[in-house]
């Protein structure tokens, strides 16, 4: 695992949809937008259903629309989990 | 033809054609269980990462949830069974209502009453032939589940734990759930879990110590979002262990009828040749006792 870059997954519960690594995610929790860079700190956040984009390391934006889905982010592992993820 | 081969050669094709259809069957599970075991591993990183949040905000913060708290004085418990929808699995679905009146009888036994929840046609034909309350019931997904079955079935589950056990007769103050659990290709064992009120699974990836999260937008609410869907993870879980288990428990049970099938063919074979052995053997007495009657009426005569 690469210091300098954040480990993505984007899972439900019937399958990983993406996994990766990534410079930077942001997504929309219950308060408000949210961006995550590196060592942020631990959170765990209630998503509202819409787009999450991830950065990934090699320039490309991924986006998914998640629904019922929250986040959670610790030691630059940030999990993405929703009912449905659509790429 | 004699007619004792006649039977014979009838109950033979008879054996042989029951042995084509178990032997299919048995194929069909085996490759089914490939896809099952699949699915359970698919489904794992969300249920483990479910988990660690869970278990994170409830030894984290002090909130006191109604679902993570024990109701100090429980009056009702929900059960829900999972079985199979169709037959022809060995005893798959019999063990796990088995299991079920176990847990029943302990639960009556601390002075509940037991609502019961079932999912499968099998288990729902076991309690309706013995005229037992069905609280709710779900079937014909039983071999094949997808999250929005289990979506259903705990969104139900949920309710009836929400609802006041004091005053609605749905309401329940305790959760239990009945799956097969699948350990290998054949080793399955039903298993009985409380899922409500919460007990924290540990997954096996969690080390160390849990890093302080922030929550946002607290922690009460994190808690609310995630419950329910910790719960519809922990039922789909369940269900995808329990279809797995069944394609295995189907399999076993196919492949030891089409080997007692082949047992039954050899049996039949020997039978019908000793018959047909039988039948030249009298028809060659018959013949040289004619012969020799025809010989000597002849000798008489002259």
């Amino acid at each position: 695992m690469s210091d300098t870059l954040l480990k993505v997954e984007v899972v439900t519960p019937e399958k990983r949809v993406w996994s990766g690594e990534a410079t930077m995610v942001s997504a929309r929790t219950l308060d408000g937008d949210l961006g995550i860079l590196l060592n942020h700190t631990p959170l765990l956040g209630v998503l509202t259903d819409g787009t999450v984009s991830i950065k990934a390391s090699d320039g490309s934006v991924n986006d998914f629309v998640i629904n019922g889905g929250f986040i959670s982010v610790s030691n630059n592992r940030v999990s993405i989990l929703g009912e449905s993820a659509i790429n | 033809m004699g007619a004792q081969l006649r039977i014979y050669r009838r109950r033979m094709r008879s054996v042989k054609a029951t042995k084509k259809i178990t032997k299919a069957m048995e194929l069909i599970s085996a490759s089914r269980i490939v896809k099952a075991q699949q699915k359970v591993a698919a489904s794992s990183p969300y249920a483990n990462e479910l988990t660690r949040a869970v278990s994170a905000v409830a030894s984290l913060s002090s909130t006191n949830h109604p679902l993570t708290t024990a109701s100090l004085n429980p009056k009702r418990a929900a059960v829900l069974i999972i079985t199979a929808d169709r037959g022809m699995a060995g005893a798959y679905s019999n063990a796990a209502i088995k299991e079920g009146d176990q847990l029943v009888a302990l639960l009556q036994s601390r002075g509940l009453e037991v609502n019961s929840y079932l999912v499968g046609r099998k288990g729902i034909n076991f309690y309706k032939f013995r005229n037992r309350k069905i609280t709710a019931s779900w079937s014909g997904f039983s071999d094949n589940p997808t999250y929005a079955h289990a979506k259903e079935v705990s969104d139900s589950l949920i309710a009836a734990f929400i609802a006041d056990a004091q005053v609605d007769l749905n309401g329940v103050d305790e959760l239990h759930i009945i799956y097969t659990e699948f350990k290998s290709m054949i080793t399955q064992t039903p298993e009985a879990k409380r899922m409500l009120p919460l007990e924290v699974v540990e997954s096996a990836t969690t080390t160390g110590i849990m890093p302080m999260y922030e929550f946002e937008p607290n922690a009460g609410e994190v808690l609310n979002a995630l419950l329910p869907r910790y719960i519809q993870a922990r039922v789909f879980n369940a269900m995808l262990q329990s279809a797995a288990s069944e394609h295995a428990a189907r399999r076993r049970a196919m492949k030891s009828a089409t080997d007692n099938a082949d047992d039954l063919i050899k049996s039949l074979t020997r039978l019908a040749n000793a018959a047909r052995q039988a039948e030249i053997t009298q028809e060659i007495s018959e013949i040289v006792g004619g012969a020799d009657a025809l010989a000597s009426a002849s000798a008489g005569s002259e």
